[in-house]
């Protein structure tokens, strides 16, 4: 008993352990620990002599469940190596417990006035980018041939172009949902007609912009701040200013030049897709024309509100670009760092857009609504 | 742990080949590491010694050829047998590899877990043992790996590495990013922990110092193949080209 290459037994009034006690053969044996140490402690219990004499190896595992089954003490009498002897100091030289992590009394309160802390810290830092932002982008006016049309282009084309499909997706489904739900409700009231003002409005006003937004926040905005963060974590944005190019020159300025730009064109595209999913709907449900709808569209939606979702699209589209390479230059190098960061970016990201989506409400409540 | 020793091999390669695409690294490549010995591989930079590494702890099997670690084949072994013939075998990577999102403490803890054998006062025991093992204090058993400095890093990962008490420990680099005060007193620390638990080291270096303080064995590769095996001293005899730029000015090893 137990076999495997460990032996554990009573013989002639001397409780032997012999073999190799180690911790590879402890886990392939097939006594269950708890069995294993019950017998070590009977043994130890009975106060015979232990021989170790026949012990080939023991490590350091095998020595601390053994010392543990004595007791955290040297048996009366027992008979071993030199080696076996130092495996034994060793597991008897380990503290008892482990020193307690440092407290801290008021960790809840801390960790708020961490928080609000923090929050300050991000938006000084915010401001400083954008500043840095504008004196770099008039340094570029200066001098136009350093300008990062490349860096520019692949932005536009990453989170503008291949951003395509998905907008028109969720913009079409949206559309279909909005345009199902006025229906039904316009109905009751005989108003058919009038879908084409509550979908207009509510489509290319608002959530267009928004969800193209959302989108934009949630795909780009957590690319641009992984990808600056691996580079922050492998030194390589250290490489760029040794050469003399300002990380927020070469990297940050071109992503939120082409995001402001390429988001005014996402919204204007999702909310023509979400228009074309919501006619799509009121013809099928209510039997309605699209060469009506079409025409109602250019009644019930002033021009006005055009301008209002493209400005939309650019604002939002500034901030969130802005907010995404401000979190990727805070990454710090490890991978805990860089998820942590992103989650944020996406998170203020799309708060941030939906909270400036209410300022804009508030400041255009009297522009662009159709007088009755 | 005073007896005899296994005349199995802890390693043999056994006419290893490997390639990346069309570029061949290795041209069968034979070496047999005995046990309580330490070898170090040498070579120029991209003479595929590290590939050589990963082929042995199991995580790139070679082209051709056979690799064995204490007389079974890695790459051949069912499932279980492999398992087990893993937890004979203990890594440090060149830049510690340690868990970021995890303390010093649960490092070193996390593979006495993974066993499923031992109760949390057991491998408190045993961490605890780890750390005084890699002269580090238990309080730094709370910092996180982000905490420590270099030379921190690599004796926590020393001491994770030791948690299963390996019968074959591989180091790659084990001195690199170390001033070499530092690394003087790292090797010195390997070299204390071999002669006291008899594991067998395998490692990859650079740094001849380290290499004439430790190695039992050196195995020198160019031109993808094994161009000297033998003792430090035997091996600094011989005329291939690399061995002489290699030792070109280091001391002669201490008696």
């Amino acid at each position: 008993m137990p076999g495997g290459g460990l032996v554990l037994k009573e013989e002639g009034g001397r409780i032997v352990l012999a073999g190799d006690w180690t911790l590879a053969n402890l886990v392939r044996q097939p006594v269950p620990r708890n069995v294993l140490e019950a017998r070590l402690a009977d043994f130890a219990a009975r106060r015979l002599p232990w021989d170790l004499t026949g012990v080939e190896r023991l490590d350091s595992a095998a020595a601390t469940l053994v010392w543990r089954a004595w007791g955290r003490a040297w048996p009366a009498e027992v008979a071993l190596g030199d080696e076996e002897r130092v495996a034994f100091a060793r597991a008897a030289a380990v503290p008892e417990a482990l020193p307690p992590a440092p407290r801290r009394p008021f960790a809840e309160v801390e960790a708020l006035g961490n928080q609000v802390l923090r929050a300050g810290r991000n938006f000084v830092e915010l401001t400083e980018l954008l500043g840095r932002l504008v004196l770099d982008a008039v340094g570029l006016l200066r001098n136009p041939r350093r300008i990062p049309f490349r860096e520019f282009s692949a932005t536009v084309y990453k989170s503008g172009a291949q951003a395509l499909p998905v907008t028109a997706l969720v913009g079409f489904l949206v559309g279909v949902v909005i345009s199902y739900l006025s229906a039904l409700q316009l109905r009751n009231f005989g108003a058919e007609p009038l879908i084409v003002n509550v979908m207009g409005l509510a489509i290319i006003r608002e959530l267009g912009p928004v969800l193209a937004a959302v989108l934009v926040a949630g795909r780009s905005g957590s690319a641009m701040t992984a990808q600056i963060g691996v580079m922050r974590v492998t030194e390589e944005i250290d490489a760029l200013t040794t050469m003399g190019i300002p990380a927020t020159l070469r990297l940050v300025l071109p992503r939120v030049a082409a995001l402001t730009l390429a988001m005014p064109l996402l919204v204007v595209w999702t909310s023509a897709m979400g228009l074309l999913g919501g006619m799509v709907s009121a013809h099928l449900q209510l039997g309605l024309t699209f060469d009506f709808l079409l025409h109602g569209l250019a009644r019930a939606v002033p021009v006005p509100n055009l301008w209002i979702a493209l400005t939309k699209g650019a604002v939002f589209g500034f901030l969130i670009a802005q907010i995404a390479c401000h979190f990727g230059l805070k990454v710090r190098p490890n991978t805990e760092s860089l998820s942590a960061r992103t989650t944020s970016s996406v998170v203020t990201a799309i708060t941030v857009v939906i909270l400036a989506d209410a300022i804009f409400a508030l400041i255009t409540r009297e522009i662009g609504i159709p007088a009755q | 742990m005073n007896g005899p020793c296994d005349p199995t091999p802890a390693v043999a390669l056994d006419q290893v080949w490997s390639r990346y695409g069309r570029h061949v690294i290795h041209q069968g490549i034979s070496l047999e590491v005995p046990r309580r010995s330490v070898c170090a591989i040498v070579g120029g930079s991209g003479s595929g010694k590290t590939t050589l590494l990963r082929q042995m702890v199991g995580l790139l099997p070679p082209w051709q050829g056979q690799v064995r670690l204490f007389g079974a084949d890695l790459y051949r072994v069912p499932g279980d047998e492999r398992r087990a013939l893993k937890r004979r075998l203990g890594v440090l990577f060149q830049q510690g590899a340690l868990f970021s999102a995890l303390s010093v403490y649960d490092n070193i803890a996390f593979p006495l877990r993974e066993l499923k054998w031992f109760d949390p006062d057991l491998i408190r025991a045993l961490v605890l043992q780890k750390l005084a093992q890699v002269e580090l204090e238990p309080r730094h058993a709370h910092l996180m790996p982000a905490e420590l400095s270099g030379g921190m890093v690599k004796r926590v990962a020393l001491a994770r590495a030791l948690a299963l008490e390996p019968d074959l420990l591989v180091l790659d680099e084990p001195t690199s990013g170390l001033d070499p005060d530092r690394s003087r007193s790292f090797v010195h620390l390997i070299r204390c922990l071999q002669e006291a638990l008899h594991f067998t080291v395998v490692m990859v270096t650079h740094d001849v110092e380290s290499l004439s303080a430790l190695a039992t064995q050196v195995a020198v590769l160019a031109d993808g193949q094994l161009v000297a095996v033998g003792s430090p001293e035997a091996v600094r005899r011989s005329g291939h080209p690399f061995i002489q730029a290699f030792f070109a000015g280091a001391p002669a090893p201490q008696p």
